[in-house]
């Protein structure tokens, strides 16, 4: 009972967060610049915002995740950031020779007023960039938002200080990724060839997060999007933004600054969701679905429907990030089952607006974001509604282990489990896999506590 | 030792009222430390006879280097000790900071100990107190009793409410007391009466009014202090008067901050109305 001083009794807090469902901005910004080709994410800001980051990215993926930092010390605390960034930019193209050197800042940056614009402006000016390689930034403090904050601000940097418009459309579609796993990304380049869409996807973490063991390490693995890539973005003839609050903004930015038109879909977990990304997709790229996806789709409405009566009416709590709540709390009615707590510590008036629409099929569910939306209100929720199934990251087994709730991992980080950054959560095979860890852990429960004369064989 | 912080509104002239104090109370026999808050680390010029060559924070450039106290501590007129804390280039990093990082670091070296014999700390710190660092000096206990320099103009009297609200949130925790209002006089119609009164409404007194006279100027060119420049100067008896009366004070408060409308009332009656 690691949680046993929860209590039942929900009281309005005004400035108390217990258990934050959310993490730093920068962390995002770190994961995001992962996603480009030869990058060096670089943290401007003391040691400890670095190193917490790293090790929480290395512990999800299994995979040295390397990232520098502008070590601050009180000194330049005092006097300004900008005589070690420009130290940095140099050893690190010196010592490390990226293609790119991701720069984000951290709260005390930011508090001092650090110019990362003005900064990286006087590198290049002061010949501290090699020619042919780059430095780009993000402003992330941590006293803003949330780690998917800090993702959306570095995408934006992305879209932003490399697309560039030569004025002749190519007939590539932008796929702006979302906060998702490398296997995701994955899946989202495989069904567009699938499709037979061109795209120029970014970030893309696949082959850099997931990548093989050859017996050599990579420094910078094969994998992201290159320069070259992300350049030519800005002449693609359309943008596709997967994920309204972690990806959309890169593509007004995009359309802001090339004129490269958008349109933003949810991030393809479940049924509806999929079928408006593959159906969005295949209208951007001017393209027929062909029928192998569909006879993919067939399949988990298959699964769906044959399993119906273990999903039917079973309550759900979940948490997590507002791009992956909205499709997967909507794919759970679709499964028949109540969504009935739900929170995310990601703050926006967007994601409020869209659940309430979603959960409008869940009357009576529990939902909130925000600072105060936390662990602990989720649990304290529980207590008085209990419910079949807890859907979170790793956080979650505490209150998973306390109330005795099967318990599905889903969402960022995943710390004790393997298998999340190697197969899609997304996508029709993805949600079919989703499908299968849900009933896992339902028919397991049934199993565990059925009576004997109960006690199915064929379920 | 008694620790004084000296407040006012920018350009109010409260380094050159500190200055020529601390020169009235040093002729005086007293001993005496300056430590400038004021990231431009002009407050001890008058006594020095010239800006201070290295300030406390730049010690911190040259980190794992020894810093001896002598470094950043210099001797001034009449045995006064004289420091800097200095500070970022404006527009860059956090001089706020830097306040609290030098105050620590003066603390950590010793230079508030025993055996320098200080009757007196005086700290000059910048103009308005614009985040948590510039209420170091007010903090912790470091600094017991405030003066605030403020003349009949407006923004000089809104400057000073607004420096009682920050002795207000200190007093309870910190020890810190309002030692009363210093009127450097811009030559403002009924200037004397209107800061009595304002003294008066926030609980406290007008110590001294200082009267405006161009031979400060004169000195300060010379890069001295009136007492030291021309000791015979009626301007130099003011300064004599302004420090025997802080060194005799007694009346120490917590300041009541006046509400806006109360503010503007007082000017009314005693400015525009008049």
């Amino acid at each position: 009972m690691l949680l046993r001083h929860t209590t039942k009794e929900v009281k309005e807090r005004e400035g108390l967060t217990i258990n934050p469902a959310k993490t730093c901005q920068p962390i995002g910004a770190m994961y995001a610049a992962l996603g480009v080709h030869g990058c060096l994410p670089h943290s401007h800001g003391s040691q400890g915002c670095c190193s917490y980051h790293r090790s929480t990215l290395t512990r999800h993926y299994k995979e040295p995740v390397m990232a520098a930092t502008s070590s601050f010390t009180e000194g330049a605390s005092v006097f300004g950031g900008q005589a070690n960034l420009l130290a940095a930019i140099e050893t690190i193209f010196s010592v490390y020779d990226p293609e790119v050197i991701a720069v984000h800042s951290t709260c005390l940056s930011e508090t001092i007023g650090d110019d990362l614009q003005q900064i990286t402006k006087k590198a290049k000016d002061d010949g501290k960039i090699p020619e042919g390689k780059y430095v780009i930034y993000a402003s992330t403090p941590s006293f803003v938002g949330s780690h998917i904050t800090g993702y959306a601000n570095m995408v934006v940097g992305m879209a932003e200080q490399f697309a560039k418009s030569i004025g002749e459309k190519n007939d590539k579609v932008n796929v702006i990724a979302g906060w998702m796993e490398p296997s995701d990304m994955r899946e989202i380049k495989s069904l567009a060839s699938r499709l037979g869409v061109k795209i120029v996807l970014f970030p893309d973490t696949s082959d850099v997060l997931d990548a093989p063991q050859t017996g050599k390490h990579e420094f910078y693995p094969k994998g992201g999007t290159t320069i070259a890539e992300l350049i030519s973005a800005g002449d693609s003839k359309c943008s596709l933004a997967v994920g309204c609050i972690s990806a959309e903004p890169a593509a007004v930015a995009l359309d802001k600054k090339c004129k490269v038109p958008f349109e933003t879909v949810d991030m393809p977990i479940g049924l509806s969701a999929t079928d408006r990304f593959i159906m969005a997709l295949s209208k951007a790229g001017g393209v027929k679905v062909p029928d192998e996806i569909t006879a993919e789709r067939g399949r988990l409405v298959d699964v769906m429907a044959d399993m119906e009566q273990y999903f039917y009416g079973k309550k759900v709590a979940l948490f997590g990030d507002p791009d992956q709540l909205m499709p997967l709390t909507e794919f759970l009615l679709d499964l028949g089952m109540i969504p009935a707590h739900i929170v995310s510590g990601t703050p926006g008036n967007r994601f409020e607006k869209r659940m309430r629409e979603i959960l409008e099929r869940a009357p009576g569910a529990n939902f909130r974001n925000g600072a105060q939306a936390d662990m602990f209100l989720l649990h304290q929720w529980i207590k008085n509604e209990p419910v079949d199934l807890l859907i979170g990251n790793t956080y979650g087994k505490y209150i998973a282990r306390d109330e005795d709730i099967p318990f599905v991992r889903f969402g960022f980080p995943i710390l004790d489990r393997i298998g999340h950054s190697y197969f899609p959560n997304i996508g029709y095979s993805g949600s079919l896999r989703l499908v299968e860890k849900i009933l896992g852990v339902l028919m397991d429960r049934q199993d565990q506590t059925a009576l004997e004369e109960r006690f199915e064989l064929v379920m | 030792m008694r620790k004084v912080a000296i407040y006012g509104k920018g350009g109010i002239g409260k380094s050159t009222t500190t200055q020529n104090t601390v020169a009235g109370l040093a002729e005086a026999g007293k001993k005496v430390m300056v430590v400038g808050c004021d990231p431009k680390a002009d407050s001890t010029r008058l006594l020095l006879g010239g800006l201070q060559q290295k300030t406390v924070l730049d010690t911190l450039r040259e980190e794992g280097e020894e810093v001896e106290l002598e470094d950043i501590i210099k001797e001034g007129y009449k045995a006064t000790r004289c420091t800097e804390s200095g500070g970022p280039e404006p527009g860059v990093g956090c001089a706020g900071r830097g306040i609290i990082t030098s105050v620590n670091l003066l603390e950590q070296l010793g230079a508030y100990d025993d055996e320098w014999e200080l009757d007196y700390v005086f700290y000059d710190v910048l103009g308005d107190v614009v985040c948590g660092g510039f209420a170091m000096p007010i903090r912790d206990g470091k600094a017991e009793e405030i003066y605030i320099v403020c003349s009949g103009e407006m923004m000089a009297m809104y400057a000073a409410n607004n420096i009682c609200k920050g002795i207000l949130k200190y007093a309870d925790a910190g020890g810190v007391r309002l030692g009363g209002l210093i009127c450097n006089s811009r030559k403002v119609d009924n200037e004397k009466e209107m800061i009595e009164e304002l003294a008066k409404k926030l609980g406290t007194q007008m110590i001294h009014f200082v009267p405006r006279d161009n031979f400060v100027q004169r000195a300060e060119i010379n890069r001295k202090t009136v007492i030291d420049y021309d000791p015979t100067h009626p301007q130099a008896d003011e300064y004599r008067a302004l420090a025997r009366k802080i060194d005799e004070n007694k009346m120490f408060v917590i300041p009541k901050p006046l509400e806006i409308d109360e503010l503007e009332q007082l000017l009314i009656e005693f400015g525009i109305a008049n």
